[in-house]
């Protein structure tokens, strides 16, 4: 494919010798994991740059992306889900179900497009499209993360707000919560203070799940809103065929994901006393 | 549910007698009617080569439900068989829930992009690869599910008068984890849409000649400050059928497990 379509047997023979091809699939394995552990994820065959050194020069647009949309995600989730499951039954809380399912239901760049259409285009609040480094101006910044937050957030907003609710129903039936009544607590301080902290173990792990479909999304969402981040630099990499990147993209995003499960797992520790490791 | 059923009955009729409901053939181009918003002549209007929009809707609605289904079938088919193995065969274990678990440290549409892009672009191999990254998740569950079962006491009650363990598996095992397993194979069902869709839309996924609503999205997306409505009427279509899905997916669930529904 590199020697193109006119290439000649021996032409093909080089290619297939510089990239290492010619040798056995072990061999090649080995030395492509030797690399690995010393930080070296190879070369694109597209133009011939480190893998390393182009996931890091985008890595700055995904982590910001990537902790906006967390950040709008619970800030929506928890109160929604604390609210659903104190009036549990009620109007409120089938509108925040309902809610979840449709949120479940959109993907991605529907939600992605939706905004575009409605805050640019229509009512021209907002840029359609690109990324501004905070280092530019918060402004700025904030104009270009606040759809590709909000499209990206939806769907975890859903899932946070869904497991926040069956975790708060479940401790708010609790002796414990009678009791924090009975001495007359505010129903908030009773809501945050007691109840939240203990349904506290299952909505962190559920943000470890959730990181796998913010990962997901982050390839996508960069591609509708052009950000250029890792998640472009995936899929611009599937459309040249461009192995080395994809194998060190993946290779990435999965440790990330792996890392981040390990921290919830040791966050039980730190949110419940009672688990010891 | 009710609602659920009645849209998704609507979709797989569009699905099927797509060639009869179309107006045109879904491929082909007359650049002269170029991008015609929607209207009498055509309904959804036309995309950038001349194509019918309804009809390209319609046949994508095919793609989105095959690859649904298939998913769905292949993937809770395969989990059930290595959940079984696993969950009753303790040296097999240990080996095939490490695969899993391997495959599980990746997000799954990433798997899924990755698997793709080692391939070729055909509508098996979309399936194939969903399913796989699928897979793990439903052999956990399945695998769960047979651990409890297999310290319950009409268990050890069959192997105390004799029952051979394949007997014991089909026939006293396999039905209870049929309920859960059909409720995730909704939820499967549902979310191999969306990654099908996500596949197409990034130009991993179906072949660029085959009209899924995925495509149809990408095509539209340099065209959607012109045209927002190539984007805009497959993606109601997308979230219909999946919303439709995940609708089945919570009745079945409140039918199935009424201890989970008071909970959820």
């Amino acid at each position: 494919m590199i020697a193109g379509d006119q290439g000649t047997v021996e032409e093909v023979a080089k290619v297939r010798a510089q990239l290492g091809l010619d040798r056995p699939i072990a061999v090649q394995f080995a030395t492509w994991l030797g690399h690995i552990a010393i930080g070296d994820l190879g070369r694109s065959i597209y133009d011939g740059q480190p893998v390393t050194r182009m996931i890091l020069q985008r890595v700055e647009p995904t982590i910001a992306l990537s902790l906006c949309t967390l950040l709008v995600a619970l800030s929506l989730a928890i109160p929604l889900g604390i609210l659903a499951a104190w009036k549990a039954g009620t109007w409120i809380d089938r509108g925040v179900m309902g809610f979840a399912v449709l949120g479940f239901s959109f993907p991605v760049f529907v939600i992605g497009y939706g905004l575009i259409y409605l805050l640019s285009l229509k009512l021209e609040w907002l840029p359609v499209q690109g990324y501004a480094s905070p280092r530019e101006g918060l402004g700025e910044f904030a104009a270009h993360m606040v759809m590709p937050a909000l499209a990206l957030g939806w769907v975890l907003t859903a899932l946070f707000a869904r497991m926040t609710r069956t975790s708060m129903l479940e401790v708010l039936s609790q002796d414990y919560i009678r009791t924090a009544h009975a001495k007359g607590l505010s129903s908030l301080q009773v809501l945050v203070g007691h109840a939240l902290k203990n349904a506290a173990v299952p909505i962190v792990t559920t943000i470890g799940i959730g990181v796998a479909l913010l990962i997901g999304g982050v390839v996508v969402t960069e591609t509708v809103f052009a950000i250029p981040g890792v998640g472009l630099l995936t899929v611009d990499a599937i459309l040249r065929r461009d192995y080395p990147v994809i194998q060190g993209v993946v290779l990435v995003f999965s440790a990330v994901y792996v890392l981040i499960n390990l921290a919830v797992d040791l966050s039980y520790g730190f949110l419940d006393p009672r688990i010891r490791y | 549910m009710l609602v659920g059923a009645a849209l998704l009955a609507a979709l797989i009729a569009c699905a099927l007698f797509a060639p009869l409901l179309a107006t045109a053939d879904p491929a082909a181009m007359s650049p002269i009617k170029r991008l015609r918003p929607p209207g009498d002549e055509f309904w959804f209007g036309t995309d950038s080569l001349g194509r019918d929009l309804y009809s390209r809707v319609l046949y994508g609605a095919r793609v989105s439900l095959m690859v649904g289904f298939a998913v769905a079938f292949l993937s809770t088919t395969a989990g059930l068989a290595i959940g079984l193995v696993s969950g009753f065969a303790r040296r097999v274990d240990a080996v095939l829930m490490r695969i899993m678990d391997g495959l599980m440290a990746i997000p799954p549409v990433l798997l899924a992009i990755a698997l793709m892009a080692l391939t070729r672009a055909s509508i098996g191999n979309v399936i194939l690869a969903i399913t796989i990254a699928e897979v793990p998740r439903v052999t956990r569950l399945v695998r769960s599910v047979v651990l409890t079962l297999r310290e319950q006491p009409f268990v050890e009650a069959a192997h105390a008068v004799g029952t051979p363990v394949w007997r014991i598996l089909l026939r006293h095992i396999l039905p209870n984890t049929v309920p859960p397993l059909i409720v995730q194979a909704t939820y499967i069902c549902a979310s191999a849409i969306i990654v099908e869709a996500i596949l197409s839309f990034l130009g991993a996924g179906m072949p660029p000649n085959v009209p899924s609503w995925g495509n149809v999205i990408a095509e539209g997306r340099t065209l959607f400050q012109v045209a927002a409505y190539i984007v805009i009427v497959p993606s109601i279509f997308l979230s219909l059928t999946v919303l439709a899905v995940n609708l089945i997916g919570d009745g079945l669930r409140d039918a199935l497990d009424p201890r989970l529904a008071r909970r959820m």
